[in-house]
């Protein structure tokens, strides 16, 4: 069951964008449009041009809720003015542990995707929107190919969309269970039938993107958020959480907590609440203690117990040497795990999905793989630590190095784990047998 | 991401019937006017093809390649890409396990080892009978109900090792209860 913010609070904060889970008529095209769906499309295609809706999303400066925090509205006024075809993408390729907020609105909410969907392409005079699904999301794709359905039935998709002369079709691409398709050109080269290897930029997509057409990728929670711009105005969007990071944000809670799930708020709360606070994690299961709390997704980086008051916004996570918000979706390490499983799975994790098209991203993650994994079999040395700091900091295209943020990820997760656990990791190394270390290294050299 | 050999004395190089059978590809025609381009289509025709068949053969590659005017090359560096895609036979049910952080930090290990102890396979293996594959994968979004289980499409939540012997023996293990589209036909057994 996904649980929405306490029903008993609701006097401080009204689901938005969570309004419909539980309510399963919503997922249907009348129970949506009961509940007042399709509303601001209506009112964007017969009552606004694209540019003033480009204009409210800016000026509401909506940031893209995939990772990198790029404002939509800005995104969209990158297409040049004298296009003549341009494409809509809208990722849904959900990869990053530990986040699953687009797999809930996709599954209780599909309608509210659609609507927002043909608001930004209304927006960006796209004719054609493709949802890039990954493969594994089974349900999610019959219930928004329903949704979808039910809305070309009802004219809703397709030509003429509420007589306004503006026509969308959308189509759901189903991906292959790759992470790299997250990333915008990986997303485009998948789509064009080829591997999700990503592409060298400039040119942005907003130049030259899918099938070479000026193209805008948008991740599912930011296109749910556009239709609430649309209805209720940047203003209002502007005064939900703190300056810089406004509006309705859904973050994800999972590991040993009484109550994982997916939770909105705005940004204005700690780490700490989003673990403890029984309107969200609830607090950890069977007494246990935070020990290591990974808060934006595993590529963000890793804080440490004594860093729970860390806020959920755009501008704190870089304060305690994390890469960004990213998905704000938390996975809570307890004190009974070993840090050396954890890293290792991290860094399992990096090397299985590196595209291996940057050779420092496809040796690096699968190095820190090897040399994580022998840490955790208890035949780690200690030059290994820096080893693996200096792996981390050689890779990503921070120090300029790579085609995607990729590397950035997974050196992040590393280089933080080791920076922020490393008396913890040099304690372990101590209590190993040093006779078993050097016959293991002399087998393998 | 991983290099395979194909023994090529052993491939054939064409079999005497096509594997994509009239229906099937009417099905895979469905795709091609949603795309610029015809190799667009590629993902969904292997989506399609995997559905009917459980995997992607050499030959079904071959015939895909032809359909959509690319060389076999490339079908085959596009299937290998991708580690949904199977290039070789699976059983009628996959059990899939989450390994990814919050799925591991919650016991997703001990649920693999009582997947292989029930089945008797290893991961990555088939059982003899062809009923069952098993496997693990990267994260799976849905680590809110970990540790989790996949049989084909169907997610089992918060498993426990006791739960995984009664989670494959029942017969009913790989049903949605949601209306599926028809656009994809799914894993047999759904």
């Amino acid at each position: 069951m996904v649980r929405t913010a306490d029903p008993t609070n609701l006097s401080t904060y009204e689901p938005i964008l969570l309004r419909h889970v539980g309510v399963p008529e919503a997922r249907t095209l009348e129970g949506y449009r009961a509940r007042g769906g399709y509303k601001a499309a209506e009112k964007a295609l017969t009552q606004m041009s694209a540019d003033d809706v480009i204009d409210e999303v800016k000026r509401a400066n909506l940031r893209g809720r995939g990772g990198a925090g790029f404002p939509a509205g800005v995104k969209w006024s990158f297409l040049p003015k004298d296009r003549t075809v341009t494409y809509l993408c809208v990722n849904a390729d959900e990869s990053e542990p530990p986040t699953f907020s687009n797999r809930v609105l996709m599954e209780n909410d599909p309608h509210a995707l659609i609507e927002g969907t043909i608001i930004a392409g209304y927006a960006t005079r796209a004719t054609t929107a493709y949802i890039y699904m990954r493969g594994e999301f089974w349900e999610q794709f019959h219930i928004v190919q329903k949704a979808i359905d039910e809305a070309y039935a009802a004219g809703i998709l397709g030509k003429d969309i509420f007589g306004s002369g503006y026509g969308l079709n959308v189509y759901i691409h189903r991906g292959g269970g790759a992470y790299v398709c997250g990333e915008e050109t990986g997303l485009i080269e998948s789509i064009e039938g080829k591997r999700g290897w990503p592409r060298i930029k400039p040119p942005f997509p907003a130049i030259e993107g899918l099938f070479r057409k000026p193209t805008v990728v948008n991740n599912v929670e930011t296109l749910c958020n556009v239709p609430h711009i649309i209805e209720r105005g940047a203003d209002w969007f502007l005064g939900i959480g703190p300056e810089g990071s406004s509006g309705p944000k859904l973050f994800c809670i999972s590991g040993p907590v009484k109550k994982p799930g997916c939770y909105e708020w705005a940004m204005d709360i700690s780490l700490r609440e989003l673990i403890e606070d029984p309107r969200f994690g609830g607090g950890m299961r069977d007494g246990k203690k935070v020990k290591a709390v990974f808060p934006g997704g595993i590529s963000m980086g890793v804080v440490t117990g004594d860093e729970l008051d860390m806020k959920m916004n755009f501008t704190d996570p870089a304060k305690f040497g994390l890469l960004g918000l990213g998905t704000a979706a938390a996975v809570v390490v307890d004190d009974s795990i070993d840090i050396r499983t954890v890293i290792r799975n991290v860094a399992r994790f990096f090397s299985h999905e590196s595209c291996g098209q940057c050779t420092q991203c496809r040796e690096g993650t699968s190095w820190m793989f090897k040399m994580t994994d022998r840490l955790a079999g208890n035949l780690g040395r200690r030059e290994d630590l820096d080893l693996l700091a200096e792996v981390s900091g050689n890779m990503g295209m921070m120090p300029g190095m790579s085609i995607c943020g990729l590397s950035d990820g997974a050196a992040f997760a590393i280089k933080t784990v080791i920076k922020k656990f490393r008396s913890e990791l040099e304690e372990c190394i101590a209590r190993e047998n040093p006779e078993a270390v050097k016959i293991a290294l002399e087998v393998v050299n | 991401m991983s290099w395979k050999v194909i023994d090529r004395n052993a491939a054939p190089d064409k079999a005497e019937a096509p594997v994509l059978t009239d229906a099937l590809v009417e099905k895979i025609r469905v795709f091609l006017p949603r795309y610029e381009t015809k190799r667009a289509a590629l993902l969904p025709a292997l989506h399609v093809v995997q559905d009917h068949f459980g995997y992607v053969s050499w030959q079904a590659m071959q015939e895909l390649a032809e359909l959509l005017e690319i060389n076999a090359s490339d079908v085959f560096d596009v299937v290998t890409f991708y580690t949904y895609f199977w290039t070789h036979p699976r059983g009628e049910k996959v059990v899939t396990v989450c390994r990814s952080t919050a799925c591991a930090f919650m016991g997703a290990d001990s649920v693999l080892d009582e997947c292989k102890k029930v089945l008797g396979i290893g991961e990555h293996e088939t059982t003899a009978d062809g009923k069952f594959s098993l496997q693990t994968e990267e994260c799976l979004a849905t680590c809110d109900h970990a540790p989790c289980l996949y049989v084909n499409e169907r997610c089992h939540k918060h498993v426990k090792p006791e739960d995984v012997r009664r989670i494959i023996e029942d017969p009913n293990n790989a049903k949605l209860d949601i209306e599926r589209s028809t656009l994809f036909d799914g894993v047999k057994g759904a």
